[in-house]
């Protein structure tokens, strides 16, 4: 980050605020109010068995990332998944989703699937290996059930089968 | 990691980074490989270093001098003198803005729906991209397209 005088930067403004925002949006165009997942309980832990320089890495990311010769994703409820091998060349994965700027995803994929970013820290011994594939998705899928139900626990075998040990999870 | 602060906790993963960035960017900035590297290095950092189940890291990373991008993010629609220095998720880049604008107002709410179109079909990034599906379908050698039948 460069430096900068206190003069130059205006105040900071708070994280936006999503959910009511959206909500207020699509309760203007006429649609119904979004039902938005509210977890009631505290998450699971599992606590790190080794450090992350020894650990085996995967990646899951919505945001509709797929390779060339993948059929792409579609724009209603899309629950299917991706299997992109983690030593692709960059310039074969593409983006596509209907509800945000793909223009900086297109230009440089990184912005959304942090390939590059995760294999240099695998070479830099700051990762231990990178599983064989990432895995991506669509989001904006509106039927939090087959999330839970479909995606969810097939996203879970497979992360088992490549014997991982983290996963980062890149949503949009 | 997550850009979008309060969708992430009303989720509550058990274990989360939050980098102050326009939608679209969860991992960084285009053709930045130096600070995309650092933010996952922070963001591996913090998971290291979380130890309450459901916490959240903030990551210091700021998207411009100005947070004005934060004013139309899902915003009633403004004039598009008023649109921010950057591009900005849903449709809001300022090439586009001054044709776009006003063109799917709807009925005096001020709101425009700038999704497109929930098409029910692949959506390719290019005709390209089609034809490559196609083939790598008919010869049998594709990778991995789960839960799609053929």
């Amino acid at each position: 980050m460069s430096e900068q005088t206190p003069q130059a930067v205006a105040a900071r403004k708070p994280p936006v605020e999503y959910i009511p925002r959206i909500t207020a949006q699509y309760i203007g165009l006429g649609y119904g109010e979004y039902r938005w997942v509210h977890s009631e309980t505290p998450p699971s832990w599992t606590p790190l068995a080794k450090p992350i320089s020894e650990s085996r890495v995967g990646l899951i990311a919505t945001g509709g990332v797929y390779s060339v010769g993948q059929t792409a994703f579609h724009y209603r409820d899309d629950t299917t998944y991706r299997a992109i091998p983690t030593d692709i060349d960059v310039s074969e994965l593409r983006a596509t989703h209907f509800a945000y700027d793909l223009t900086d995803a297109r230009s440089d994929i990184n912005c959304v699937f942090p390939i590059e970013a995760l294999r240099a820290l695998r070479d830099g011994g700051e990762i231990g290996e990178l599983g064989p594939n990432a895995y991506t998705l669509m989001g904006g899928i509106y039927s939090t059930r087959r999330v839970r139900e479909e995606l969810i626990p097939e996203l879970a075998k497979r992360c088992v089968a490549d014997e991982l040990d983290v996963v980062l999870l890149v949503p949009v | 990691m997550s850009s979008a602060r309060d969708i992430t906790r009303a989720a509550w993963p058990p274990r989360s980074v939050y980098l102050d960035y326009p939608l679209g960017h969860t991992s960084g900035r285009p053709h930045e490989p130096e600070l995309n590297l650092q933010i996952l290095r922070d963001t591996f950092a913090a998971f290291e270093n979380l130890r309450v189940p459901g916490s959240m890291a903030h990551l210091h990373y700021r998207w411009s001098d100005s947070d004005r991008w934060k004013d139309r993010v899902f915003a009633p629609s403004t004039k598009a003198a008023d649109l921010p220095e950057c591009a900005v998720p849903n449709g809001d880049d300022p090439a586009t803005a001054s044709a776009d604008a006003g063109a799917d107002s709807t009925d005096g709410s001020g709101y425009e729906d700038d999704r497109v179109e929930r098409h029910p079909t692949p959506q390719y990034q290019t005709d390209d991209d089609a034809a490559a599906a196609r083939a790598s379908h008919d010869g049998e050698d594709c990778l991995v397209c789960a839960g799609i039948d053929y």
